[in-house]
């Protein structure tokens, strides 16, 4: 019933959630595009895909910070194979909060990256994507930007402005037969929250990437991965703020 | 900004678990620098190893998971580049639909390419074709000192016999190129024998040696008197077969219970139950190849049915002539001690010769089970063995040993003086620093 999704590009392909995701429509002998910011990365990832099924891979480096490239380098990837049918926006970077509330620079260095990189993409995919008059839009945000906590807030605000903005653009492009995903998985133990300990609330990139490719089939709106971090959320954002100022989570 | 984070890391057997300075190698490009930068430590597989050759209390482990990357396969003649961290589960998945497998495999695919390697794994065509390093065409070794060296059986030969079942101690394996069997497909034909003593075990592998690719047996550790030695002998040869329908959804021991589920009365129910069950459906079945190479692979975490103190494998292998009585005295030790596993596990290795310098297997017996850490009492009974396989001039498996004498390391690994001069001294083991503290 649904349309394969053949043709993928995927920002930030070398970050272990687009990894695992990739895998997936790897086995499904999808064309996939990656852009990485480090070339040799990208390309022993590109080389595993290959191995993995994919029918072709091809990839492109770009550090997603320096936005005047953005436009050349979607320009090369939509003339491969002249569009695509998705494309997953994964990359980011969890900033230490502590740093990220004693310099300024700190925490705006991670914001460019986590919001306004992201941003800036979104809004060249966009209008590509409304030009071709289909697919799909996904982009990972975080459910900590569903509220600012005390122990993540910077990296939060970040991803609230992303998710914040994903909204619009999916009631947008709703009408052009362009679907936008925002993409909040839990706790992913991966390499960027290795220092972190790990309880039963925390799920594998695979378990993650599965979700992704199911959202990216048939998902709509706001996917929390896995699917119960939409009733944690609701909880923690109906707490009142004078309460919330006094607990600790 | 590389992390460096402490945690607390164990071993398959669960017998400690240490806290280790955690290093993950994500990207082959950076491996040698961050392995450089933070010598001495140890590379970590899947943690699949019992004892404590995976281990490094107290200091740096390189957790190789993340170098999990195909690099090249061609499905023409069956020639596959991976990265070390990468499970055989993986390989399969992939390689298997396309009609290979495996040359060689263990009795769990949740192990690592690296893991395999370092400790030179067998599997139940052993007398047929060997180890598994022997299907390895080449591989890459990163050292301490910065050097990454590309080894072959015709390129730097001697750090390739050295590494092979090395015990990960001559560097970090992070590449490496095996040659891999085509097979029929996903199906086995299997055979099950019961045999009532080990003198028809013997029989039934001579006899099997030929004809059949995969030999093993299950033997009742817990039978003794006239039923001692008693088992059912499997043997099979993949056969042509469709794909299976998907296995059922692997179960998880989700709890470690205070103490260990398998005990004397345990043992005598299980084993009776099977060895009667097997011996009424004895005959010749075709099998999927999941149960049959990987029966424990079901059960997830199946490790904590031995209880919060863990447990001990024991595994040894004595030479052909000594293999009848060294194997029968062993086994009513074990069969008087009323202490063992569901699953002991009976094998013949052949004379294919393995390359590793330090690798187990020799041609003769192997005996393994896992055994409940009972303390002293544990310890009584593996002193005990130990003087069998020691009269019979055979050796223990390091991958499965915590707890080996230094004499019979020493006596069972002859070629133990020329592996000393490849040893990389940025490598620590809980394993090298228990059996050889002169060398640090």
């Amino acid at each position: 019933m649904t349309t394969k999704l053949s043709r993928i590009l995927i920002i930030g392909a070398t970050s272990a959630i687009a990894q695992a995701t990739a895998r997936l429509f790897a086995a499904e002998g999808a064309h996939l595009y990656l852009v990485g910011r480090d070339p040799l990365r990208t390309a022993a990832a590109a080389a595993d895909l290959r191995v993995r099924g994919a029918t072709e891979v091809a990839t492109a480096t770009l550090d997603a910070n320096d936005i005047l490239h953005h436009a050349e380098v979607l320009d090369a990837a939509w003339s491969q194979w002249r569009g695509f049918d998705a494309v997953l926006v994964a990359h980011g970077v969890l900033p230490n909060q502590q740093q990220s509330q004693a310099s300024v620079e700190a925490a705006l260095t991670s914001f460019d990256t986590n919001a306004r990189s992201s941003i800036a993409i979104l809004t060249d995919l966009a209008n590509r994507f409304e030009a071709q008059g289909a697919g799909v839009i996904a982009a990972i945000s975080s459910p900590a930007g569903g509220r600012g906590r005390a122990s993540n807030y910077v990296y939060g605000a970040a991803k609230g402005a992303l998710a914040v903005f994903l909204s619009g653009l999916r009631q947008r492009l709703h009408a052009k037969g362009v679907r936008v995903l925002t993409i909040l998985p839990g706790f992913v133990d991966t390499p960027m929250t290795i220092s972190f300990k790990k309880g039963p609330l925390w799920s594998s990139p695979e378990k993650v990437a599965a979700g992704i490719k199911q959202a990216m089939y048939s998902g709509f709106g706001e996917v929390y991965i896995p699917g119960y971090w939409r009733w944690i959320m609701a909880v923690i954002k109906m707490i009142p703020e004078r309460l919330f100022v006094r607990v600790k989570i | 900004m590389s992390p460096r984070v402490s945690m607390p890391v164990s071993s398959w057997g669960r017998l400690c678990s240490p806290e280790h300075s955690v290093e993950p190698l994500l990207d082959r490009a950076r491996a040698a620098h961050i392995v450089r930068a933070s010598a001495p430590g140890l590379a970590y597989g899947n943690g699949r190893s019992y004892g404590d050759v995976c281990l490094n209390p107290g200091g740096t482990l390189w957790t190789m998971r993340g170098l999990d990357r195909f690099i090249e396969f061609d499905p023409a003649n069956g020639r596959l580049e991976c990265e070390a961290g990468i499970l055989l589960a993986d390989i399969i998945k992939i390689v298997l639909p396309q009609g290979w497998f495996l040359p060689v495999t263990p009795g769990t695919q949740f192990v690592t390419v690296g893991g395999a390697i370092a400790n030179d794994v067998h599997g139940k065509n052993h007398h047929r074709l060997g180890t598994f390093g022997r299907h390895v065409s080449r591989f890459e070794l990163v050292r301490t000192d910065g050097t990454v060296l590309r080894c072959a059986p015709d390129e730097n030969a001697d750090w390739y016999g050295a590494t092979i079942g090395g015990l990960g101690l001559t560097g970090v394996i992070t590449r490496a190129e095996l040659q891999l069997r085509p097979v029929p497909g996903p199906w086995l034909e299997v055979e099950y024998l019961p045999f009532g003593t080990i003198d028809e075990f013997f029989a039934l592998a001579d006899d099997s040696e030929e004809g059949f690719e995969y030999t093993v047996a299950w033997v009742d550790c817990a039978a003794s008197g006239p039923r001692l030695g008693r088992g059912i002998f499997m043997r099979g040869n993949h056969v042509p077969g469709d794909d299976p329908a998907a296995p059922p959804a692997a179960r998880c021991m989700w709890f470690t219970p205070p103490f260990s589920l398998v005990n004397r009365l345990s043992l005598r129910i299980f084993n009776e139950l099977y060895y009667s069950t097997h011996r009424l459906r004895a005959g010749r079945r075709r099998v999927p190849y999941l149960p049959y190479f990987y029966p424990l692979d079901h059960v997830l975490e199946w490790n904590r049915i031995y209880g919060q103190k863990g447990f001990f494998q024991y595994q040894s292998v004595v030479p052909r002539i000594a293999s009848r009585d060294a194997t029968h005295e062993m086994l009513a030790t074990i069969a008087r001690s009323g202490t063992g596993s569901f699953l002991a596990v009976l094998k013949t290795f052949g004379n294919v010769a393995s390359p590793g310098w330090l690798s187990f297997p020799m041609p003769g017996t192997t005996l393994a089970l896992d055994f409940p850490n009972r303390g002293a009492n544990t310890e009584a009974l593996f002193t005990s063995l130990d003087a069998i396989v020691r009269a019979a001039g055979g050796r223990l498996y390091p991958a499965k040993d915590a707890r080996m004498p230094r004499d019979l390391f020493v006596s069972g690994y002859p070629r133990l003086d020329d592996f000393l001069r490849y040893r990389d001294p940025g490598i620590r083991s809980a394993l090298w620093q228990r059996l050889m503290p002169e060398m640090k």
